[in-house]
């Protein structure tokens, strides 16, 4: 008896460490829609992946991020089905056969604590010089004597690149050494609200009572002047296609997107619905 | 499994071996044939017995040795090789933005230096003294409290303390700072002061409590006051402990994570000129971008691992001496 218990501890730690197997999946005919282009919509679309492929079980999406020129030299070249850029086509890019098609909108907007009543507005090239250390003191942009706290955003971030692109950072000489990296659109708004000379930048949904927006090159950071385009903070995300080469699945997935369930998707990925 | 089912299952086996070394005299004094079987079913479960043990210690050993492999081969793997990136670059450069392939830590390390060390000189005075307090002075009714509320200090998870840090300390910073903001070196200072405080306390009193008592009485006969007592007899006596319990509050500050990423600032250069400059330890910086990161950039994540890693061995090195020490008075 004694001996059954030795054996069946043996056992037992024999069983603990043998791997598990997985199901082996089956192989019915799948369609595949490639995608290929910017990565500032991946989250996008990864969200709107994940619920096209469980809606059409059949289908499956490749999307690799390899930046918007080069999405759409993709779909010119033929090598995927769609090309995904975040920003309008350039003149040279744009062909009588190749269709393009917004489906959401991004929006930066410039936030600064509610008790700094002295900045309303501010210009690209301000922002480009406060991000990377040029301008330390609020009254370099019409502001009172005080120096300005600077709040950024990690590496990773879509909110940061885009930003970062917009009002051309690299450019000048990338972020600098007085900035503060926080992780994510809430703890900046945060940060700004409990600062009286903070600066920080977040996608339109976080804009509250607790912080203030200002208005940049003297545009207000509304959904309606991101849409248009005016708000000089805001840019298109699109898909690129030749009706020839996207395919009847690539064409679902097209409606999907810029039906309600794929705007909640951009919506839930803190973009600009497109209605 | 807990603690009461495998004693359980040791005696079970000791008992069986047990009885089967009675069965083997019995044999010895019987057939040698019988001997024979018996004592290799007897060696049989020693073995497995032994090798269950022996599992078990090796499931420690085996994983700090694949973290060190894993650590060391990721992170040293962007030094080597074609277009392998300079470590000298790496270790003296005081910018780190991925996106231009600049990956500089000198400015991490210090930050991390510099953290440690003030945490250090603001905790080991209010933890040994803490501790002399707890262990020699205090009446049995204050221990009472007092001893497990820095047990519970102890048992406080990072974030809470980062939480607080955000919370209380950076707004208090931001208003008594000359900079514009709260988040800074001497907030992190503070913080990890704090969380250092039950290591130092706990090993220190322990270390008090560990001298004879025949020293203070000698100390106390020869007409020294107590705290003459403490300084000139307890405190040296004890010395060895204390050190140690300052090496493992090195560790445990410089190898805080969490608390100190939500109230550094994080900045992406610059190296601290200041106590409220912002900082970016080695670990945050790990912490922060290792989730998302690949390639390059999360292999220069890990070289930032193989670096904590080294100040991590030397504390540890360091740790091994005092006690190695201790152990030849």
């Amino acid at each position: 008896m004694k001996k059954a218990i030795a054996l069946s501890m043996i056992v037992i730690f024999a069983v603990g460490i043998t791997a598990c197997r997985s199901n082996s999946a089956n192989s019915a005919e799948v369609e595949t829609i490639v995608i290929t282009g910017s990565t500032s919509v991946e989250k996008i679309l990864n969200e709107m992946k994940d619920e096209f492929q469980a809606l059409n079980p059949d289908v499956v999406i490749e999307y690799t991020g390899s930046g918007s020129s080069a999405g759409i030299t993709d779909t010119k070249a033929g090598t995927n089905n769609i090309g995904a850029s975040s920003r309008e086509l350039k003149n040279e890019e744009k062909e009588d056969t190749l269709k393009s098609e917004v489906f959401a909108f991004e929006g930066i907007a410039v936030i600064v604590h509610p008790s700094n009543q002295t900045v309303s507005n501010i210009t690209e090239e301000q922002l480009a010089d406060i991000y990377t250390g040029n301008i330390t003191n609020w009254s370099e942009v019409g502001g009172r004597d005080h120096e300005i706290f600077v709040i950024s955003r990690e590496e990773s971030s879509g909110t940061k690149s885009a930003f970062e692109e917009l009002v051309k950072l690299g450019d000048a000489g990338g972020l600098g050494g007085n900035a503060a990296v926080l992780e994510g659109n809430g703890p900046v708004q945060a940060a700004v609200a409990g600062n009286e000379n903070a600066i920080g930048y977040v996608s339109f949904s976080y804009i509250n009572d607790t912080v203030k927006p200002l208005r940049v090159e003297g545009i207000e950071p509304t959904v309606e002047q991101a849409r248009s385009g005016n708000y000089p903070l805001s840019r298109p995300f699109i898909f690129c296609y030749y009706d020839d080469k996207v395919t009847k699945a690539g064409k679902a997935f097209l409606e999907y997107a810029v039906s309600e369930e794929g705007q909640e998707a951009v919506e839930h990925q803190n973009g600009i619905r497109i209605d | 499994m807990n603690i009461r089912t495998v004693s359980a299952l040791i005696s079970t086996v000791l008992h069986y071996y047990n009885t089967y070394t009675r069965l083997y005299y019995i044999g010895i004094c019987r057939k040698g044939l019988l001997k024979m079987v018996r004592n290799r079913k007897r060696e049989l479960y020693e073995k497995i017995v032994e090798t269950i043990f022996l599992l078990c210690a090796l499931v420690g050993v085996i994983s700090v040795i694949a973290i060190i492999i894993f650590v060391f081969y990721k992170g040293l793997h962007p030094f080597f090789g074609t277009d392998a990136y300079s470590f000298w670059d790496f270790i003296s450069g005081t910018r780190w933005a991925p996106g231009s392939d600049t990956y500089g830590v000198f400015y991490m390390i210090a930050a991390s230096v510099l953290a440690t060390a003030g945490a250090m000189v603001v905790g080991v005075p209010i933890g040994v003294l803490t501790a002399v307090f707890i262990a020699e002075l205090a009446p049995k009714r204050a221990v009472k409290w007092m001893r497990p509320a820095v047990e519970l200090l102890a048992g406080i998870p990072s974030v809470l303390y980062g939480a607080f840090g955000l919370g209380i300390i950076v707004p208090m910073i931001q208003v008594i700072s000359p900079r514009a903001h709260g988040h800074s070196l001497l907030a992190v200072i503070i913080v990890l002061t704090v969380m250092v405080l039950p290591t130092i306390i706990t090993l220190s009193e322990s270390a008090i409590r560990a001298v004879p008592k025949s020293y203070r009485e000698a100390s106390l006969g020869m007409g020294a006051t107590q705290i003459q007592t403490i300084f000139k007899v307890v405190l040296p006596a004890a010395r060895s402990g204390i050190l140690s319990a300052l090496v493992l509050g090195i560790g445990r500050a410089i190898g805080e994570t969490m608390a100190v990423m939500m109230i550094a600032g994080n900045p992406v250069q610059g190296i601290p000129n200041s106590i409220w400059s912002m900082v970016r330890p080695l670990t945050t910086n790990i912490a922060m971008e290792m989730s998302y990161s690949s390639g390059r950039q999360q292999e220069m994540l890990f070289a930032t691992g193989v670096i904590l890693f080294l100040f991590i061995m030397i504390v540890n090195l360091t740790l091994l001496r005092i006690t190695h020490k201790a152990g030849e008075k």
